[in-house]
């Protein structure tokens, strides 16, 4: 029971920190939650459907399965930096001098917008997302493991060592800390900033995508409010890490899903989301800087 | 030109946008739209930047600006007022007991709107999960009714009572909390509230809901017709109006107002944040007490489906769409919101987009709403927010 659970649990939080990814470096570096970051994930599920469709029908799934999965990941990938940055251009933008209300709301607005243009376009039932890998299991301590779930794991700790790698060592990279720091600032020196801030949100929005094929592939099913709830688990995971702190949002994406997994497993499965949500709560409250502290710039949470 | 020639590119963006989800034909429909849009908001820029549409653009402006005056002006008048007030009486014998139904949920929504006006318009605290309240006005009615048999007038008192107190407990440990964080806190806090409500079958039943509330009596009569429940709505909607537009003029709305422009200065120049807002959303919670009882009683039947998180949206579109902390504005957000649904039947599958799409572009196009808040808080109002950058910080 306890190493299924566990199982279970990083299977789980892989996918949160890749969320959880997302709402942090947008946050570090406008102070803005991205409210629709979870429709962007929901989304990125979606088009993998769509992909995995369209390579059905050509048979490239029996020929090449390689080419095939590198595909169903890269597409989606694309496709949500896309909408990210489309989203920042359209809903954020503009309002980025405004009252800090307005931006909020927007992104309320932004993230219905986009879970009923999905419900709409592809209708309200469960779609079925095509079993693509088929891999064995085996038993470890007692409990079951099966490929995908490794497969899941190494995809989700490889796509954080890029980030943290990219945003160490490359310019770009630098200049994403520096508009962390200091927006004015960092212009001043010659950092486009609004480049900057859309490359932020088409990282988020890539990780976002392959936590939603991810989980296509996992679950098998795939519906338009998938965004909502783990949008507010990644959320809750960045702020437990320390929202705008990249270490932190990892860490704090498998913190909550074992957290979350040992409460289903020993406590009780029905209250799973009340118990996230109250996790949410008590830390905002005892410790709103998160376990590893905030972006380590302004130390601001107003 | 060169802004002309960006149209077909949005287009095609969105387009591509659109390809994976919604196939073919679709997109290309979205693609033609959104170049369409794009088209006639930038015509309207150029022509009003070379002065072409002034004239009129201004006159439609100033029309409206003075037709609003004037309505404004007169509503203070008591001989309008009470015209007004005629029309409204007289309302429902001139319709049938559907349309009276939906102004009745009309009214039960400008309560909502104007409560919930309380905690974001008038004291700035983005509350999301505002439906909790609502819910726990009308669970403790018709746990109430069903359990002992409380009948509808001391359930009134007693609903709105606990809204309140749960305002209170939600509003203690979020009294540290700014801006996002408390909306993120406020949404988690509705959902626990729902989730609760859903599980705890002994009490609640869960999902199924709990049926046949009783009915209020009004001396020997039973109120059961949608027209019963119009007057019964009208008369608390008043009792509204006029408490929250007293609190607004009040000196807790004076620091409610100084709170939401800076709560730090706000501080400093003595104004008690704990007390204030406390008050805040304890007031604002015993609207949607006071609605979520209406709203069990007319509908004798209530289950958790009702209180989902998308009701604390449309509420808050209400308020923003109206005008954050102006009492006519939310009125008519709340009015537009519920009847124009009703009247456009058949875009019901679009509604949640259209609203959602509805609040950006209010954001960025009109943040202070369809009705300006007036008064004492006009030149208070960031009319430039350029002037702002970084004041929240």
């Amino acid at each position: 029971m306890f190493a299924q659970q566990l199982v279970n649990g990083l299977v789980v939080g892989a996918v949160y920190a890749l969320i959880a990814l997302g709402y942090t470096l947008v946050y570090g570096i406008l102070q803005l939650i991205n409210f629709a970051h979870g429709e962007i994930y929901m989304i990125g599920a979606y088009v993998g459907i769509a992909v995995l469709a369209v390579l059905g029908t050509m048979g490239l799934t029996q020929t090449s399965l390689a080419l095939s999965i590198v595909l169903v990941f890269l597409i989606p990938m694309i496709y949500c930096a896309a909408y990210g940055i489309t989203l920042e251009r359209v809903a954020y933008r503009p309002l980025r001098n405004a009252p800090r209300l307005s931006p909020l709301i927007s992104a309320i607005g932004m993230s219905l917008f986009l879970q009923n243009y999905v419900q709409v376009v592809q209708g309200a039932r469960d779609k079925a997302f095509p079993n693509l890998l088929e891999l064995g299991s085996f038993q470890l301590f007692g409990a079951y493991v099966n490929g995908l779930q490794i497969f899941i794991l190494v995809l989700a700790l490889g796509l954080m060592a890029a980030l943290q790698l990219f945003i160490k060592k490359t310019k770009l990279g630098k200049a994403m800390r520096a508009t962390a720091q200091d927006r004015t600032m960092a212009s001043l020196v010659g950092v486009n900033v609004n480049r900057v801030i859309a490359v932020t949100f088409a990282i988020g929005s890539v990780l976002a995508a392959v936590a939603g094929v991810m989980v296509g592939m996992y679950y098998g099913i795939v519906n338009h409010h998938i965004g909502f709830v783990a949008g507010m688990k990644a959320f809750t995971a960045a702020v437990l890490g320390g929202i705008g702190n990249v270490t932190g949002a990892f860490l704090g994406g498998f913190l909550l899903a074992l957290l979350e997994s040992f409460w289903a497993g020993y406590v009780s499965a029905v209250y799973k989301d009340v118990f996230a949500f109250m996790v949410l709560v008590v830390v905002l409250i005892f410790r709103p800087e998160g376990i590893l502290g905030g972006s380590g710039g302004e130390a601001d949470r107003t | 030109m060169s802004t002309y020639a960006r149209v077909p590119l949005i287009g095609l963006w969105f387009a591509f946008l659109a390809l994976p989800l919604a196939g073919w034909k679709n997109s290309l429909w979205i693609g033609l739209g959104c170049a369409a849009v794009v088209f006639v908001v930038s015509a309207a820029r150029a022509s009003a930047q070379s002065g072409a549409l002034a004239g009129p653009a201004q006159r439609i402006k100033t029309g409206f600006a003075s037709a609003w005056g004037f309505i404004e002006e007169k509503s203070y008048d008591k001989r309008y007022l009470s015209l007004f007030l005629l029309l409204i009486i007289a309302l429902p014998w001139t319709l049938d007991r559907y349309s009276t139904d939906v102004l009745v949920i009309t009214g039960i929504y400008v309560m909502l709107a104007l409560g919930l006006n309380v905690v974001v318009g008038f004291a700035g605290l983005l509350d999301l999960g505002y439906v909790a309240f609502y819910a726990v006005g009308a669970y403790s009615y018709a746990l109430l009714n069903s359990w002992y048999g409380l009948s509808f007038w001391p359930a009134l008192g007693v609903g709105v009572a606990s809204s309140a107190l749960f305002g209170i407990i939600l509003g203690i440990p979020v009294l540290r909390l700014r801006g996002d964080y408390l909306a993120i806190v406020t949404l988690g806090f509705g959902e626990i509230i729902r989730l609760v409500l859903n599980n705890w079958d002994n009490v609640t039943q869960g999902p199924n809901g709990i049926l046949g509330i009783g009915r209020p009596y009004l001396g020997e009569m039973r109120l059961y017709k949608p027209m019963h429940f119009y007057y019964l709505v009208v008369v608390l909607c008043i009792v509204t109006i006029f408490i929250v537009n007293r609190l607004d003029k009040s000196r807790l709305g004076r620091a409610w107002a100084a709170m939401r422009e800076d709560e730090t200065v706000a501080e400093c120049m003595g104004v008690n944040i704990v007390y204030t807002k406390l008050s805040a959303f304890a007031f604002g919670a015993a609207w949607a007490g006071f609605g979520g009882v209406v709203f069990s009683a007319k509908q004798t039947f209530i289950s958790p489906e009702s209180f989902t998180f998308f009701e604390s949206v449309i509420i808050l579109c209400m308020v923003v769409l109206g005008g954050m902390a102006s009492i006519p504005g939310v009125m008519l957000g709340a009015f537009i919101l519920t009847v124009l649904p009703e009247v456009l039947r058949e875009l019901t599958l679009f509604r949640p987009m259209l609203l959602g799409g509805a609040m950006v572009l209010m954001m960025v196009l009109r943040p202070q709403g369809l009705l300006q808040a007036k008064g004492q808080r006009h030149h208070l109002e960031r009319d430039k927010p350029e002037s702002k950058t970084g004041a929240g910080r």
